[in-house]
């Protein structure tokens, strides 16, 4: 019997800030994303797309095109192989445009040339004449009966309606607060470009290396679009540059892989900025009616909601983004009546689909909004209203299901409001102030304001959705020594996959060297990187792989402790398992949404610190504050990245982000007029990490990745509420917001809790 | 048109088009594809590259004005292996998820440490400014300046 070596101790286990392996290759400009990817002798492709947000296609002529230098295929929808549709959650959107244009931006030719330019021009050279059709552009309209139809006229243009009874909806109560609310467009704005690479295959098939989510589900949808049986589709992960629910749809993965089977050459198609913002969903735009009742001691009695919630011209998402906003619409709190009823409705606009938070987000900013009109109007503080409401262990949501595991909604609110305040604005000097360098003021007109919000939003999917991911681990020796390798199909989209992978990995098995190889389709599904759900999921396959693989190394050792042995000893061969996890089995949606739905529940709250130029409506973020409730820190370096890059997308949407439209078409395709969240305007965030482990996720590690955009948003609005006195009751706020106290209100009576689709008109 | 020029000390030529931007010559024709591509209209810093010196956006140069020059990319900063400093305290300092952002993070960050051996909070967000990051928010990229800053870095 061999000594084991002295152990050393190992690094970058469980709970320690490690730094990512995939660091180096990026700081190095080194690793590879969809758009650096590149094949001897390839073609690119390029797409022409709809003008019009709802027009008849009565002719297009390719001839021109065709004819073009360089140019080896022209694809419209007569070319294509099948007329399947594809789609996320419904398959409602065709391959390319046949007939009709529902949006503008809809994709109607494809081109593949020699090179991009001559792509492009090609694709500009293809003629189609169109017939307008009457668009509509506004959601509420969409709902009513003289609606012009998007799909099938029997539904209504309705994508998803979701009821959420809980109690007794008409109980009455002391004290009503009211209010109507709006959630412009968000783009996820990911600095990375959709891009991609078809190589098609002998076999008649196509290997597709894709900047994505969710390799299984482009699978999915990809493969009938081609005529192809799903062996014939392989995937496999490029890197990629952010995603934040942008990757989740097809874009052009279809297309790529059409132009490369069509040519039997390897092709490439990138978008470039302005087509990136026509070519991904969006975040759904909301308008939203909200009426609380409370008792004259701040207990809440009841919440009625009308969300409406516009989905594009395809629903996409649409489903999950409805029901999330219904049963998470009355917040982190102990409400007994409830009535939300949240409708997703197909408009000309560009579809919507999902962005970190997706559904959560839109609803936070109504009801924590109308907890502070509530605590305004019984004269409590805000921060101490929350608290008197908080949710408890035990308790249940609105959807009455109770909240087992962790619920730590006090303490986070306890926590956050006890983080230290940034220190008064000590001098005037213009770089402190909001407008900066623009030396746009001396202080004269500048408050401060302080703001307080509190979210929550499940982990996982819901709704008896088969949520599962699949991990191989294998242990062996080579000439490094013993090495541990994993592989999912996760995708790493920048918030970290692989470390939890690798962390997991290293304390399970203590082995030093991990690699966690890159993810395709050879193995099964790991699910998407979105509904924060990686950490649980494939963290938790990767963990139960471990084990599987401890246990067999365990047998290998013959009754020694695996401590006391030299574990390459044991590997004369290979031990590898292969595991699918899934989380506990959760309730298909009844119709009052009254089950057990959800998986397990997040919950962060935000304290936000502004200073308002009052004189030109600017506003600078002087501080955020966050408590947030992770379960438990995988590693606490990268879930401070995760909240405070949350934050800055939560501040975007709060004061500066908006994909403007007319009549359905962007207007500000461009980060030149679509405006992010710079350095200037980030301030330092405080961060509190809460870890109370919950019993069924891996480590007790909850997801952490969307409650940092939930309740940022609200936290920074109710700042320049307290700063200007104004009632900003849409986002993103506007200087004109702040100086005239611009309303924005929709133009329709609708009664809280009512059915949108009886809306009234305001004249 | 026939284009000459030094990129990270070697002599290179390249094919391009009139039009054709620097970032397009160093990616598309040189295979260099450390400098990003993430707007193409001088917004977000993603390009960033250092011509005769000079921080600039390499999307917003064109191929004909870099004839002659001399280009350092994000490529020419580590030896081999051996990471330039300001990498390595992106790396340590968890400034670094998707990574899209970073390299031109890490030009600029390097160009500002060259004038500004030490610069203050305000200093930094004023210079980095015209480089977006949608992934961390921007706190560990300034401390990743910082550490750099404090490692003395200077060349
Ligand atoms: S790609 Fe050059 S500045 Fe954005
Ligand atoms: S790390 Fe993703 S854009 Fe900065």
């Amino acid at each position: 019997m061999t000594i084991a070596p002295p152990k050393t101790r190992l690094r970058g286990v469980v709970g320690e800030s490690a730094p990512r392996a995939d660091a180096p290759p990026k700081v190095k400009g080194e690793f590879l994303y969809g758009s650096d990817l590149s094949r001897e002798g390839m073609l690119h492709g390029a797409t022409l797309r709809s003008p019009h947000a709802h027009a008849r296609i009565a002719r297009i002529d390719v001839a021109a095109a065709r004819a073009m230098p360089g140019v080896r295929a022209v694809l419209t929808s007569d070319d294509l192989p099948t007329r399947e549709k594809f789609g996320l959650m419904r398959a409602d959107q065709p391959v390319l445009a046949t007939r009709v244009v529902r949006y503008v931006g809809e994709p109607v030719a494809i081109v593949a040339a020699d090179d991009p330019e001559q792509a492009r021009l090609a694709a500009r050279a293809i003629k189609v004449e169109y017939e307008a059709l009457s668009a509509v552009t506004d959601a509420v309209a969409a709902l009513q009966a003289d609606a012009p139809k998007l799909h099938d006229p029997k539904d209504g243009n309705v994508i998803e309606d979701v009821r959420v009874v809980h109690g007794d909806p008409d109980a009455r109560a002391d004290v009503v607060v009211e209010g109507e609310y709006e959630v412009a467009m968000q783009d996820q704005a990911a600095l990375g470009p959709e891009a991609g690479l078809a190589i098609p295959g002998q076999d008649g098939g196509v290997t597709l290396h894709i900047a994505t989510q969710w390799l299984h589900e482009d699978l999915r949808q990809i493969a009938p679009c081609l005529g192809l049986p799903e062996e014939k589709v392989r995937l496999v992960l490029a890197g990629v540059g952010g995603a934040f629910g942008a990757r989740e749809d097809v874009t052009l993965q279809i297309h790529v892989c059409l132009l490369a089977l069509a040519t039997k050459r390897a092709v490439r198609m990138t978008y470039g900025r302005e087509e990136s913002f026509y070519g991904h969903v969006h975040r759904h735009p909301a308008r939203m009616w909200y009426r609380h009742g409370a008792t004259r001691d701040g207990r809440l009695v009841f919440v009625r909601a009308t969300i409406v919630l516009d989905g594009g011209a395809y629903a996409s998402s649409t489903f999950a983004v409805v029901a999330n906003a219904a049963c998470f619409g009355a917040g982190p709190y102990r409400v007994p009546n409830a009535l939300i009823h949240a409708v997703g409705a197909y408009t000309n606009n560009p579809p919507t689909g999902a962005m970190r938070g997706f559904g959560a987000v839109q609803s936070c900013f109504g009801y924590e909004a109308q907890m502070d009109k509530l605590a305004a109007a019984l004269g409590i503080d805000p921060v101490e209203l929350r608290a008197r409401n908080a949710l408890e262990n035990g308790d249940r949501i609105i959807t009455d299901q109770p909240i087992e595991g962790s619920a730590p909604v006090a303490e986070v609110i306890r926590r956050c409001a006890a983080l230290p305040l940034p220190p008064r604005r000590s001098s005037n000097d213009p770089l402190e102030l909001p407008g900066g360098a623009g030396n746009l003021t001396h202080g004269e007109g500048v408050k401060r304001g302080v703001g307080f919000a509190v979210g929550l939003k499940n982990v996982c999917y819901s709704h008896a959705f088969d949520d599962f991911s699949t991990a191989r681990v294998r242990v062996e020796r080579d000439q490094g020594g013993v090495v541990a390798r994993v592989h999912t199909a996760a995708s790493e989209v920048g918030q970290g996959i692989v470390l939890v992978c690798e962390q997991i990995a290293r304390t399970e098995l203590g082995v030093q060297r991990v690699i966690v190889e890159t993810p395709d389709t050879t193995i099964g599904s790991a699910g998407s990187s979105s509904a924060s759900r990686q950490t649980w999921m494939t963290g938790g396959a990767v963990l139960a792989a471990c084990r599987e693989v401890k246990a067999e190394l365990a047998k290998r050792a013959r009754g020694r402790r695996l401590e006391d042995v030299d574990v390459a000893e044991l590997l004369g061969t290979p031990v590898e398992r292969v595991v699918t996890h899934r989380h506990r089995p959760t309730e298909k949606r009844n119709d009052t949404t009254q089950n057990d739905g959800h998986v397990a529940f997040l919950f962060a709250a935000h304290r936000a610190v502004v200073d308002v130029d009052v004189d030109t409506g600017l506003v600078k973020v002087v501080q955020i504050a966050t408590a947030q409730d992770v379960g438990k820190a995988i590693n606490p370096l990268a879930v401070i990245g995760q909240l405070e890059g949350g934050i800055a997308q939560g501040l975007g949407l709060a004061v500066m982000e908006e994909v403007q439209l007319k009549d359905g078409a962007v207007r500000n395709a461009s980060f030149t007029d679509y405006l992010l969240p710079t350095m200037l305007d980030m301030p330092p965030v405080v961060c509190d990490l809460i870890e109370f482990p919950h019993p069924d996720a891996p480590y007790g590690a909850k997801g952490v990745g969307e409650p940092p955009t939930i309740s940022s948003t609200p936290a920074i609005v109710a700042a320049i509420r307290a700063a200007t006195g104004r009632a900003l009751e849409r986002v993103p706020v506007r200087p004109d917001d702040i100086v005239f106290g611009t309303s924005s209100r929709s133009g329709w009576r609708v009664v809280a809790g009512d059915d949108p689709r009886g809306a009234e008109r305001v004249r | 048109m026939r284009l000459r020029l030094q990129v990270n000390g070697t002599e290179r030529e390249a094919e391009a088009r009139e039009h054709e931007s620097l970032l397009t010559v160093l990616r598309e024709r040189l295979g260099l594809w450390g400098s990003k591509n993430a707007c193409e209209q001088g917004e977000c810093g993603s390009c960033s590259v250092l011509m005769d010196g000079d921080l600039v956006c390499a999307c917003l140069v064109l191929a004909g004005a870099a004839e002659g020059r001399d280009v350092r990319t994000v490529e020419d900063l580590a030896a081999g292996e051996h990471l330039h400093p300001v990498q390595r305290a992106f790396v340590d300092a968890g400034a670094v998820q998707c990574g899209f952002c970073t390299p031109g993070f890490i030009v600029a960050t390097a160009a500002l440490l060259r004038d500004n051996p030490e610069p203050s909070d305000a200093e930094i967000r004023e210079a980095l400014s015209g480089n977006i990051c949608r992934c961390t928010g921007y706190g560990k990229i300034l401390e990743a300046v910082h550490r750099s800053a404090a490692q003395g870095y200077t060349s």
